[in-house]
């Protein structure tokens, strides 16, 4: 288990362009050893789950800071799991007011990191909770 | 010579009798750190002295307020003249709810508009868009067609109230509308002022709101300058922004670069494609830069800015009236220096970031709410943002004599190092071939990256103090009151989208539509058949499509 190296997709999702922090943590995460993908902004659920299933990550990271996050958090987990993805940990982060938290995990998202969290709780919230996927 | 020699001899001869103290003192107890620098890692001296600045000249450095080369402002009588515009960015649900709140911020003595577009406007998707899935009036207010802007500046008189729209590759088309409804309201364009942002060069290095390839995104910019030029002579054409340069994570050296260089690369633009003259529409070239943490940076950088512009555009574009020298801008408080931890904070913070662009001779600001690390603000929390600056203005006496910080040695240092930083990368851009080829390049995009990336770091290892994050931490989590924008917003602007688009002629629409095409495609200006496309209630995304269509789509190319 331990010689495979997690691989994390960090996306964008809707129209937000606001990129600072997901840029940031997709050089933290490949500074902490993970495989990065980063798939830029303005991307659709569909455009996120499809490169997720073709790039075989383990983890997805979704930013948003623009407000539509309850649309499109749970889009991103509801896609994967008709895709018989859903042991891919889906973790979000941004602008989100605590009052919508309950709903996002509800919905699924696994974690989520608020503003002024360290890269390092993400990086070890990840290493303690993302597993490889190679044994479907 | 700015001091008299025999004035720096002295000074010599006893900053060696101090550093002798001072090392004697440091060896006995230290200093609270070994580097002291700016929040942008520039480092500051223990002490400035008449030294620092031995090769100042006072007329060609300083020079009067209203002269060339406006370090101490572009107007001759500063704030005594008249204060800054309170101008707070505002924008969120339907037309009529950003109404209603733009009647409040008047109520208030708010002295002019600032308007903020939701995602999808942004980007020139209307609200029945997949691709606007969950975004409607979210982060801003919802523009569709001409009937919503007509209800956003309903009972707004726009002959007397300027207005700053945040709309970049759409601006042509908001812009239209705002035309169309100065028309509508019986005032001639020439009547009409305020400001569209247009500046698609930070959106490719900072902001990401993108639609078309660069090359096209200034061509259209360079329409709506000219048609300004023409016909709306009180419009700010440009507001080129470094406000989300500094966002994005840059130092305030590349803030400050990048935006004067941009700035220069639409001057060339305008001046090559339309065979204008500087002086035709550079005075309406305006500007917009961040006012973050570090109380001598921004009010510095802000006093270069002015000064490196005014050379760029007499020396180098050959401009002859004054106008066509100053640089006006805008200020916003960092957004991003504020946090989500204790919020109530953020309140102090922006009153310095606030005091700091009034130092630094501002035309115009917005104050940040305490609330914006979590939502868009809510009513009371922009009425303290509002308040913090008509205190600033009015109480505390700082507008009362103009740049008042002026000949402080340290001001003067620091002024003159983020001048000549800021060169070294304006002609760096220079020969990479100008700022369209490096941003094609990656270069501005990447210099910033690994800046926010050391910002973050030293963040991480408590040698940037963020109080309440790194340092003051209280257990007990600090809550404010959140405003929700509710998704009945997105049923009711749908369903009026709906309503408008079964309503209006089709083939009017249509027509007006092949106008807009007919022009992209002969390379015309586009601000004619889009205001009659507006008029004929063609939706935003609709007049953008045609745009897509012969331009093509710029997709993020997601560096890192």
């Amino acid at each position: 288990m331990a010689d495979k190296t997690l691989r994390i997709l960090v996306a964008k999702p809707g129209l937000d362009g606001h990129d600072r922090g997901a840029r940031i943590l997709a050089r933290a995460f490949r500074d902490a050893g993970f495989e990065v993908v980063y798939t830029g902004c303005h991307q659709t659920p569909e455009q996120i789950v499809n490169a997720a299933l073709q790039e075989d990550v383990d983890c997805v990271g979704l930013s948003c800071l623009s407000g539509a996050h309850k649309a499109l958090f749970p889009k991103v987990v509801d896609l994967l799991r008709e895709q018989g993805a859903d042991d891919i940990v889906v973790v979000g982060g941004g602008i989100i007011p605590k009052q919508d938290m309950p709903y996002l995990r509800e919905r699924g998202v696994q974690e989520i990191f608020t503003p002024g969290t360290p890269l390092e709780d993400i990086i070890s919230w990840v290493k303690t909770n993302v597993s490889p996927r190679d044994e479907l | 010579m700015y001091f008299a020699k025999e004035v720096l001899d002295q000074c010599s001869s006893l900053r060696v009798q101090w550093e002798d103290q001072v090392r004697r003192l440091i060896n006995r107890k230290g200093e609270r750190k070994e580097v002291f620098s700016t929040v942008s890692d520039h480092e500051i001296k223990r002490l400035y002295t008449p030294e620092d600045i031995s090769e100042l000249d006072f007329e060609r450095d300083l020079g009067f307020p209203g002269q060339f080369p406006f370090t101490r402002g572009v107007q001759s009588t500063g704030y005594r003249g008249r204060l800054w515009t309170y101008r707070m960015f505002s924008g969120m649900g339907t037309a009529k709810d950003t109404n209603e709140r733009w009647h409040m911020l008047l109520r208030e003595g708010q002295t002019g508009l600032s308007t903020a577009f939701d995602f999808p406007t942004l980007m020139g998707y209307d609200t029945d868009s997949p691709k606007a899935l969950g975004e409607c009036g979210k982060c801003g207010v919802a523009i569709d067609t001409l009937e919503d802007f007509q209800i956003l500046v309903d009972r707004i008189p726009l002959d007397e109230v300027t207005t700053s729209m945040t709309i970049n590759p759409p601006a042509s088309v908001m812009w239209a509308m705002y035309c169309a409804c100065a028309e509508q309201q019986g005032v001639s364009l020439d009547k009409i002022g305020g400001t569209i942002q247009n500046d698609m060069l930070k959106e490719f290095i900072a902001q990401k709101t993108f639609m078309l390839p660069p090359e096209a995104s200034i061509k259209l910019i360079s329409d709506t300058v000219e048609f300004g030029t023409k016909h709306v002579p009180r419009w700010n054409t440009i507001s080129i922004s470094g406000y989300h340069i500094r966002e994005a994570g840059s130092t305030a050296v590349q803030e400050l670069a990048f935006t004067l260089r941009d700035g220069m690369a639409y001057v060339e633009d305008v001046m090559e494609r339309k065979g204008l003259h500087p002086d035709e529409f550079a005075p309406r070239l305006s500007f917009f830069f961040n006012s973050h943490i570090d109380f001598f940076e921004e009010l510095c950088k802000m006093r270069a800015a002015r000064r490196i512009w005014a050379k760029v555009m007499r020396d180098r574009y050959g401009a002859k009236n004054e106008r066509s020298w100053w640089m006006r801008f805008h200020t916003q408080t960092a957004g991003c220096s504020l946090t989500a931890q204790q919020p109530y904070n953020n309140v102090v913070r922006t009153a310095l970031e606030a005091l700091s662009a009034v130092m630094g001779g501002t035309q115009s600001l917005h104050t940040n709410s305490l609330d914006e690390v979590w939502c868009l603000p809510t009513d009371h929390a922009v009425q303290i943002a509002l308040r913090t600056q008509q205190i600033i203005a009015e109480e505390t006496g700082v507008a009362n004599t103009i740049d008042p910080l002026a000949g402080s040695y340290f001001v003067e240092k620091l002024t003159n190092e983020m001048e000549e930083q800021a060169w070294e990368y304006i002609e760096k851009i220079d020969s990479m071939g100008g700022m369209l080829a490096a941003v094609e390049q990656g270069y501005p995009q990447m210099e910033i990256a690994d800046a926010a990336y050391k910002y973050q770091q030293q963040v991480e290892s408590g040698e940037r103090v963020m109080v309440g994050v790194n340092k003051y931490v209280t257990e007990e989590a600090e809550e404010c009151p959140i405003l929700d924008i509710d998704e009945a917003v997105e049923q009711s602007q749908l369903q009026r989208l709906n309503e408008i688009k079964r309503k209006r002629d089709d083939k009017a629409v249509k027509r007006a539509l092949d106008e807009v095409r007919t022009a992209c495609k002969k390379g015309d200006n586009v601000m004619p058949p889009c205001i009659e496309a507006v008029k004929a209630l063609a939706t935003e995304q609709e007049i953008c499509d045609v745009y897509r269509e012969v331009y093509g789509e710029y997709q993020d190319p997601g560096l890192f």
